[in-house]
């Protein structure tokens, strides 16, 4: 409250001004008092002595008295009551313009006294002889009705009022509208408006006539017309479109609402409708040249004007590009529509626009117009390489905002278009260290945990985010324990002390109820059953909607009934801003705001709706068991609360992680099949380490290679009755993959193909896949496909990963499956001697790696012929201290040497243990 | 509706208030200064919610006016009568500074009190206002019945914007053609955008009340009227095909909308004195009066070399006048050498850019500036934005290619006739929004 005293000093002189003789000192007595008014001082005091000036015939000081009047009349309404004697007579008074004054001022009086008194006068200048007169009195009619409704009703002003919308006059007109309107506000059920085609009729006529107001005001109130038919609604519309043509931009939005609104009612194949349709696109544009305040308005409407009928405006991208100078909202007004007019057919020209843009100076600016090329990639699919290259180029800036807003907008890419653009990953990573904005990690978090299989380091990025767990905010820590219990279903072996860690985390140091829970729900699932734990975590995701920022269609509709006003503005329903009846009256939906809120953690609905899937292709056999083990071995409860207790009786306690970890892998990959092959590979190819092992089955193989067993890799429920399974196998040194399709739906399939997605080891397909007869229900057909190893090269995680999209009459299908290694090795891995030595030599410390397999029954000589039989060579034999020391050469087919060290302790038949020393290096 | 309406000096101290409706309290007037006026950062909408109380507000100069209401008015309205009250304050005593506003502060009051009724805007024609509300005091006392029943009637009445009776002893009507022509070039000289905003500006001593016909050469009417018959055909001979498509015209409110809109003609009873007639819009077969070729290089990063040519693209006969090149340079500038064929250039280090003027120049030249910009080095990772290079003109004809046909004057009470009316068209093109990235 802004209020400053006035000294008694002042008031005192003041006070004398006032009751001087002299009209001119009073008048200016009276401009003093208005202007401590108008700066917030208290000039109450003052109010007895004004009062008496009203007594003049001089019409200036008589308005500035009234000015007073309206001020002070409310806290001191028994002194109000001097001035109605005034009124009363002013309101007889010859002067039309006096007799108007009069009656406007004393319907701002609040005072109950008053409004008693107010009554006669009022019905008298209703029915006034002058149109200035009438139209005031109008308007006193909805003051009177805000003070004292039941009063109006009882006077039967209401009548009068309806019977001023038929005066001769187009200002009476205008403003009886007005004033009906808003008292109609107020009672919703009344019909007080009583629009019938003979009233609007009316008020169309007075629409050609009025001020430019008072056209406002009438195609306000046409709006909540309802016509009765199509040719009622036609008619409307032919009289209301010169109105596009105004001047006032008002009038113009306001016509565009009542087009806009009549406009469902007439049928599609009208050619009054196409017409109509053309004639909206040019006003709105011109509404695009008014001054910067009016622009705004205007965007804001276009925008819902967009959204509901796109067609109007479709060919006028240009206008909405932002010129320098526009000022800041402006220009996010306009990005928003440039999204959501951009097409494959301009969409060249919008992203050379964005990327301008991004290198302007207003930061918001700069985020909303990266934001934009992410929305373009996933509205136009045309554009989203583009897009994404654009991106990239922006993240090489390193302007820190750019970067960060870059990185949450290629998340939302990556949800949309799966497996296409995760090669820039690399790139994203390198600026993990300048997100500071938790939206920007939290996309970061959440792209390497869905990524995790693909980032060697996954597990060291998401462990530095760990470190300050607790200062970030609930967004990117929810994200984070997600993204580590998806990196741990991925890579178990490696990521125990980071789950157990994030875990433990969220559930006892922190207070915040969501991530406690969602920590909880992780737990329990992981401990108990850890494939439904993969199905539920790493369910496939549904791809993210082309626009998930478009106002909800009911509210859009309501809002479009509320064209050029503040609803239109705010994109809020009227009931959202405005208190009591008013806004009550308009409230035909819930409100609720349409600006869509991205999906910040896309798992929370995976984890929902993820169960209850068919089984997934199972990427390593009965892994199930595996993370059993490994939850057994390190979640043992450390809580109170705890996880169930376990399931299996293996206890390790203090065996160290690795060694655990390696054991099961084993255990489970390898069952009773007695036979040992440990070789390794370093640490980047972690992934093809249980496939190497894999090999040791085929040693106890009689007949070449290992071929393992075939599993599942396409449910029939996922692929709309199609089921796949298969395997690899190596026969005369070409790979084959052998597929058995069986048909479990209803209809006959054809039309077969297949595809590869880049591999570890360019594996691609030799030839056509050849599916002859078409495949009717319940058939099945066993399939052999030779493979090559010369297609396109693209790392994988696991190493041994192989994506396909099989394609049939009916849809493309995708999944993915994992080859063994052994298939690689080809038949001339044998190495020389001399070589093997002076290889083994050169062979740096780093790329060793060692490790022991155990529960193996077999003596060196048949474990090297075993081996021999998938391509491991054994180069040299020699036997120190009773131990068998092999030597042994692997060549994968991209060329890569596998030296390898196997020491066979025959002392212990019945325990092998060995170690061995494994070299890679590329030649 | 509006609730109440507050004029604000730069500082936030409140010039004028003048509260319409009850639910506008003195605290509005504070969270405006205190929310918009003294926020700190740069005012992001013209639209402000608080407490769910909206405030609209546009600035001029250094003067805030703001619009309160807590319902759901007409936003566009009450933009478009903010704009109104400035052109009516303008009207009565020019610049609206803190000076004027306190000087006329009964007047504005006055003022707010006849165009302002209960939030609802009534009439605000300057030309109406004025014949009641003057400085120096309130005509009406000393009036007659008859002069006070014209007041009314001119206030509410059908022609509001003009009053009976005017009499000229030399009837003459002045028309210019006012157009700014706006464009958005790549580079590569590319153009991203063009469009002509154009106004039509009448200032008419006419007497009585003259019935007016305007005609352009609006492809729409030419066509229709090529079709009509062949006492068109002189007409179309003369303007030959250069009739222009017009994307949208908007019309003073004087003007018949739905006789344009059924016949497309422009038949109106003009205000007295100056008065737009009309705005329009075009956006195809822009005359581009110059072509901006900018060429920036950077040599490492302490330098920057720049060169701009500009090349006129008219009759070689008409002369551009006022012609400024605005070529923006980085922040951290810390000398420029200039060197140009025609005009004078300047590095304004105050405005971050190099200004280069040229008084005249005729059609179909061209014109050369190159300049050497020498840069502190920085830290700053951020690159320079480069704005665009912007450029203003004024040429004597109509970018859009309009033509003025005719403007016809009948009166018929009157003994004076279309031929006795002295009338006179000027064109005029001005650069709007002009710019060149670079």
């Amino acid at each position: 409250m802004l209020c400053f005293h006035v000294c008694a000093g002042e008031i005192f002189e003041l006070k004398a001004e006032l009751n001087s003789d002299k009209k001119e000192k009073k008048k200016e007595a009276v401009k003093k008092v208005i202007a401590s008014m108008t700066v917030g001082k208290d000039v109450s005091a003052l109010f007895p002595d004004v009062v008496n000036c009203m007594q003049t015939d001089n019409l200036e000081l008589k308005k500035l008295v009234y000015l007073y009047l309206m001020n002070y009349a409310k806290s001191q309404p028994d002194m109000a009551i001097m001035a109605v004697n005034t009124f009363v007579k002013d309101c007889e008074d010859p002067n039309p313009l006096i007799r108007a004054l009069a009656v406007r001022t004393m319907g701002c009086i609040r005072v109950d006294k008053i409004t008693e008194y107010l009554c006669e006068p009022l019905r008298k200048c209703l029915k006034d002889e002058d149109p200035y007169v009438r139209k005031t009195a109008a308007v006193c009619v909805a003051k009177l009705h805000d003070i004292n409704a039941q009063l109006v009703e009882d006077q039967g002003f209401l009548d009068t009022l309806k019977d001023l919308i038929s005066d001769s006059n187009p200002m009476v007109v205008a403003n009886a509208v007005a004033a009906l309107s808003e008292i109609a506000e107020s009672h919703p059920n009344s019909n007080l408006l009583d629009l019938n085609p003979q009233s609007i009729n009316k008020l169309l006529t007075a629409l050609n006539e009025c001020t430019e107001w008072g056209q406002i005001f009438i195609l306000d109130c046409l709006a909540n017309y309802a016509p009765r038919d199509d040719r009622e609604s036609q008619s409307i519309c032919e009289r209301v479109t010169p109105r596009l043509s105004h001047a006032n931009s008002a009038v113009v939005l306001s016509a565009v609402k009542v087009l806009m609104k009549f406009m469902e009612m007439l049928p599609k194949d009208l050619d009054y409708y196409g017409t109509l349709l053309k004639k909206l696109a040019p006003p709105l544009v011109t509404l695009l040249s008014a001054e910067p305040e009016l622009q705004y308005v205007a965007l804001r409407n276009i925008n819902l004007i967009v959204q509901k009928r796109p067609e109007i405006l479709k060919h006028e991208m240009k206008v909405f590009f932002v010129k320098y100078n526009d000022p800041i909202y402006v220009k996010l007004e306009k990005l928003d529509i440039m999204i959501r007019l951009a097409s494959q057919a301009n969409i060249a020209q919008v992203l050379a626009e964005l990327k301008e843009y991004a290198t302007e100076v207003d930061v918001d600016f700069v985020r909303k117009a990266v934001r934009a090329i992410g929305r373009c990639a996933i509205k136009v699919e045309q554009s989203a390489e583009r897009c994404v290259s654009t991106l990239l180029d922006l993240i090489q800036t390193k302007v820190n905002y750019v970067v960060q807003e870059a990185i949450v907008v290629i998340k939302d890419i990556f949800r949309k278009y799966p497996n296409k653009y995760e090669s820039v990953i690399a790139t994203l990573c390198e600026n993990l260290d300048s997100l500071d904005e938790p939206e920007a990690r939290a996309a970061m978090i959440w792209i390497v945990g869905e990524y995790a299989e693909r980032i060697d380091n996954a597990d060291e990025l998401l462990e530095s985010f760990l470190e300050g767990f607790h200062d970030e905010s609930t967004q990117v820590q929810l994200q984070l324990l997600t993204a580590i219990v998806k990196l741990f279903l991925k890579k178990p072996t490696e990521t125990q002390e980071l789950v157990q860690q994030v875990l433990s985390l969220a559930t006892q140091d922190s207070d915040n109820p969501d991530l406690r829970d969602r920590g909880y729900i992780y737990w329990r699932l992981l401990s108990t059953d850890p494939v439904a734990a993969k199905e539920v975590v790493l369910a496939e995701k549904p791809l993210i909607s082309e626009e998930t920022d478009l106002i909800e269609p009911t509210l859009l509709e309501e809002l479009i009934c509320h064209i050029g006003t503040l609803a239109s503005v705010y994109h809020k329903p009227p009931s959202a801003f405005v208190e009591g009846s008013r806004g009550v009256m308009h409230k035909r939906l819930p409100a609720r705001t349409g600006s869509g809120e991205s999906t910040e953690s896309p798992d929370v609905g995976t984890i929902a709706g993820g169960s209850g899937t068919e089984t997934a292709p199972s990427i390593i056999p009965s892994q199930g068991d595996l993370l059993g083990d490994l939850l057994n071995l390190d979640l043992a409860p450390p809580t109170t609360t705890g996880p169930p207790p376990p399931t299996s009786g293996m206890q390790m306690g203090g065996m160290d992680l690795l060694g655990g970890g390696l054991d099961s892998l084993m255990g489970a990959g390898f069952g009773a099949v007695p036979a040992v092959m440990p070789a390794s590979l370093n640490a980047p190819m972690g992934g093809g380490l249980g496939d190497l092992f894999d090999l040791g089955g085929g040693v106890g193989m009689p007949l070449g290679a290992y071929i393992p067993p075939k599993t599942v890799w396409l449910p029939a429920m996922k692929a709309k009755g199609l089921e796949i399974s298969g395997t690899f196998a190596r026969r005369a040194g070409v790979i084959q993959m052998e597929l058995t399709l069986t048909n479990k739906a209803m209809s006959v399939m054809t039309d077969f193909a297949i595809q590869f997605n880049r591999n570890s080891f360019g594996l691609a397909p030799a030839g056509p896949l050849q599916v002859l007869s078409p495949l009717s229900p319940n058939q099945t057909i066993e399939v052999s496909l030779p493979l090559s190893t010369v297609g396109p090269v693209m790392k994988m995680e696991p190493l041994n990963n192989l994506q396909v999209a099989v394609k049939n009459n009916i849809d493309v299908f995708y999944f993915s499956c994992q080859y063994p290694i052994s298939m690689l090795f080809v038949e001339d891995g044998k190495m020389e001697r001399q070589v093997f030595l002076a290889t083994w030599k050169d062979i740096p410390n780093e790329n060793e790696s060692q490790f022991q397999i155990k529960d193996c029954h077999l003596n060196s000589d048949a474990a090297s012929n075993k081996l021999q039989a998938s391509n491991i060579f054994t180069i040299a034999k020699r036997t120190v201290e009773g131990q068998d020391m092999l030597y042994m050469s692997i060549k994968l087919s991209n060329g890569i040497w596998v030296l390898a060290e196997l020491r066979v302790q025959t002392g212990n038949p019945n325990y092998t243990k060995s170690m061995n020393k494994s070299h890679l290096k590329l030649f | 509706m509006i609730g109440g309406l507050f004029i604000y000096n730069h500082k936030g101290e409140v010039l004028i208030s003048r509260v319409y409706r009850d639910d506008i309290g003195r605290h509005a007037v504070d969270a405006f200064r205190v929310n918009v006026i003294h926020a700190r950062q740069q005012v992001r909408s013209p639209v402000t919610n608080i407490a769910r109380t909206s405030f609209f507000h546009v600035k001029r100069s250094n003067i805030w006016l703001a619009a309160v209401t807590k319902q759901n008015v007409n936003a566009a309205m009450v933009f478009e009568f903010l704009y109104k009250m400035c052109d009516v304050m303008a009207a009565y005593f020019g610049k609206i500074s803190e000076e004027n506003i306190k000087n006329n502060f009964v007047l504005i009051y006055e003022l707010l009190d006849e165009i302002l009724d209960f939030g609802y805007p009534q009439n605000s024609e300057t030309g109406a206002l004025k014949t009641f509300i003057t400085q120096q005091g309130i005509k009406g006392q000393h009036q007659t019945k008859e002069e006070q029943s014209q007041i009314t009637s001119q206030v509410t009445g059908q022609i509001g914007w003009r009053r009976e009776g005017i009499k000229y002893r030399r009837n003459e009507l002045f028309l210019d053609v006012l157009e700014s022509v706006n464009l958005l070039m790549s580079p590569q000289g590319q153009v991203l955008s063009a469009h002509v905003s154009g106004r039509v500006v009448m200032k008419s001593y006419l007497s009585g009340m003259p019935e007016c016909k305007f005609g352009m050469n609006d492809k729409i009417v030419i066509d229709k009227a090529g079709k009509g018959g062949v006492t068109d055909d002189v007409a179309k001979s003369t303007t030959g095909k250069q009739s222009i498509a017009i994307d949208d015209c908007t019309f003073n409110q004087c003007v018949r909308l739905s006789k344009f809109d059924s016949e497309r003609s422009i038949s109106f009873i003009p205000p007295d004195g100056e008065y737009e007639l009309m705005r329009y819009r075009t956006t195809k077969d822009i005359i581009l009066p110059f072509r901006v070729i900018p060429l920036v290089r950077e040599v490492g990063r302490t330098k920057l070399e720049v060169k701009v040519v500009i090349k006129s693209n008219f009759k070689p006969s008409l002369l551009a006048q006022k012609i400024e090149v605005r070529i923006p340079t980085p922040l951290n500038t810390s000398g420029v050498q200039v060197i140009c064929m025609k005009g004078k250039a300047k590095y304004k280090a105050s405005e971050n850019a190099i200004v280069w003027k040229i008084k005249r120049m005729a059609g179909m030249k061209e014109s050369q500036i190159s300049a050497e910009i020498e840069l502190l080095p920085t830290n700053d990772k951020k690159k320079w934005a480069r704005p665009p290079i912007s450029m203003n003109f004024e040429v004597p004809f109509a970018p859009s290619g309009l033509k003025v046909r005719y403007l016809k004057v009948f009166e018929s009470k009157l003994n004076y006739s279309d031929h006795d009316v002295i009338k006179w068209v000027r064109y005029i093109g001005r650069s709007g929004i002009y710019e060149t990235r670079c």
